[in-house]
């Protein structure tokens, strides 16, 4: 590896409480490091004091409540994959985890990590705001819930403090149809150029079910994961498509970088965007 | 829930951190951030495991942790303490020049899956991976659980077919 470990500390706590009172002391959480260690390996990892928070079981599990599927932060793609309830009822999170890297990253990458490190180009986040989950942030203070889609503040910036830890993801129950696509340059082990989740929730009786919500997200086209509420209003609103469209553009930053470029990403979003509507029964 | 003080592993000061590589514990005083790859070849002399790219993205260095394919070139030393790694030198069997390859490696031998043997090591362990939860994985279960595992040489055909060569001598029958 570039550089050398002096002046990093890894500390080892047996408890929630005590990974909190590191926070709160200045140390970031480590996971399953598939983030961290790249940059540590490289030389580019800039926080020095770490606290291993990956053998909390606490934070470990996947618990199926009436209302909500609660996953914890340490909660592993092949965790999500293999559970029979979530893989069967959240299949953009099962898709997302299935597309994230290979079997060896997906044994290791955490989805609270995966939220703590925002990249805007990570796969789990689309699916997560499209199922309109809540965050539970705990600090030495207590426990806060977030909605997800007010999580994600900037580039690499989220609404947890320097002292919260991400502890749990809620994800609501409810029947809904579902579309997600993640266009990248190969199928395996690729990142993200564009990530597009949306679903649709109806009440009633096909064929005379209303549609009462309609949440979409897209990765790679904003400096956060982007949760698209102005096409959601223009959809529920019955507006002509190319309006739709537009509110689509309007709402969307992509940039060029070494993954794509603006143009591109701009276009497939609009394709993805189309994709999902006829899936969705809603192109008119 | 303990509310003692938390221990702290510092550098300069560290616990020995113990952990079983190939079925051998290994008391070592080392940084806990270190990476197991470093660990693996540099302090273990265990070569086998090749560092690629050290993102995470070639397979190079996968091994196994309690069974499961991880990349050791993302794992901190200390996220092993007390559990089991498996290497590539830990499929063979035997000592003293009497080494019986594992299944897999005969495979690759055999169907040419290895040509600069860069990839090879990764890409045999997650084949083990593979293999030990699934028992007659098809060509679609073959390509996702070595999609992670990057070969530059030759491409991946003789790999696919070196695996499925490997369930044969194993499990017994032809392809799947």
């Amino acid at each position: 590896m570039k550089g050398d470990l002096a002046g990093f500390e890894l500390a080892s706590v047996t408890s929630v409480r005590q990974a909190c009172e590191r926070l709160e002391a200045g140390y970031r959480p480590l996971a399953g490091g598939t983030d961290v260690m790249v940059l540590l390996g490289s030389g580019k990892l800039g926080p020095r004091r770490w606290v291993d928070v990956s053998p909390l079981d606490e934070l470990r599990g996947i618990d199926v409540r009436p209302d909500a599927i609660v996953l914890g932060a340490l909660t592993t793609y092949t965790d999500v994959r293999r559970h029979r309830v979530a893989s069967a009822e959240l299949p953009m999170l099962a898709q997302a985890a299935k597309e994230t890297g290979g079997i060896a990253i997906q044994n290791r990458g955490t989805l609270g990590g995966n939220l703590a490190n925002a990249s805007p180009a990570a796969d789990s986040p689309p699916a997560l705001l499209a199922y309109g989950a809540e965050i539970e942030l705990v600090s030495t203070q207590g426990s806060r819930r977030v909605p997800y889609a007010a999580f994600h503040t900037g580039y690499k910036q989220t609404a947890a403090a320097p002292h919260e830890l991400i502890a749990r993801i809620f994800v609501p129950r409810a029947p809904r149809s579902h579309f997600y696509r993640k266009v990248g340059p190969r199928r395996a082990q690729a990142i993200s150029k564009v990530c597009f989740a949306g679903c649709v929730e109806r009440a009633g009786e096909p064929p005379d079910a209303a549609v009462v919500a309609i949440r979409i997200a897209l990765g790679g086209v904003a400096p956060v994961p982007l949760r698209a509420d102005e096409v959601e209003r223009a959809l529920l609103a019955g507006e002509p498509r190319a309006r739709v469209l537009a509110a689509l553009d309007a709402a969307i930053a992509p940039i060029d970088d070494v993954r794509s470029s603006a143009r591109y990403r701009r276009r497939v979003a609009a394709n993805l965007l189309g994709e999902f509507l006829r899936h969705a029964g809603l192109a008119s | 829930m303990a509310d003692a003080p938390a221990p702290s592993a510092a550098a300069g000061a560290p616990d020995p951190i113990v952990l079983r590589v190939n079925g051998v514990d290994h008391a070592l005083r080392v940084h806990p951030m270190r990476r197991l790859l470093d660990v693996l070849r540099e302090d273990l002399r265990l070569t086998g495991t090749k560092e690629g790219c050290g993102e995470g993205e070639c397979g190079a260095c996968a091994v196994l942790v309690d069974g499961q394919l991880v990349d050791a070139c993302l794992v901190a030393v200390a996220q092993v303490r007390g559990r089991a790694v498996t290497t590539i030198e830990g499929l063979a069997t035997g000592t003293d020049g009497m080494t019986q390859l594992g299944t897999i490696q005969r495979a690759f031998i055999e169907h040419g899956g290895a040509q600069c043997g860069i990839c090879t090591p990764g890409m045999i362990l997650a084949a083990r991976e593979l293999l030990d939860r699934v028992a007659r994985p098809d060509e679609a279960a073959i390509r996702e659980a070595l999609a992670g595992n990057i070969c530059r040489c030759t491409g991946y055909t003789r790999i696919f077919a070196s695996v499925v060569h490997a369930i044969a001598l194993e499990r017994g029958g032809g392809a799947p």
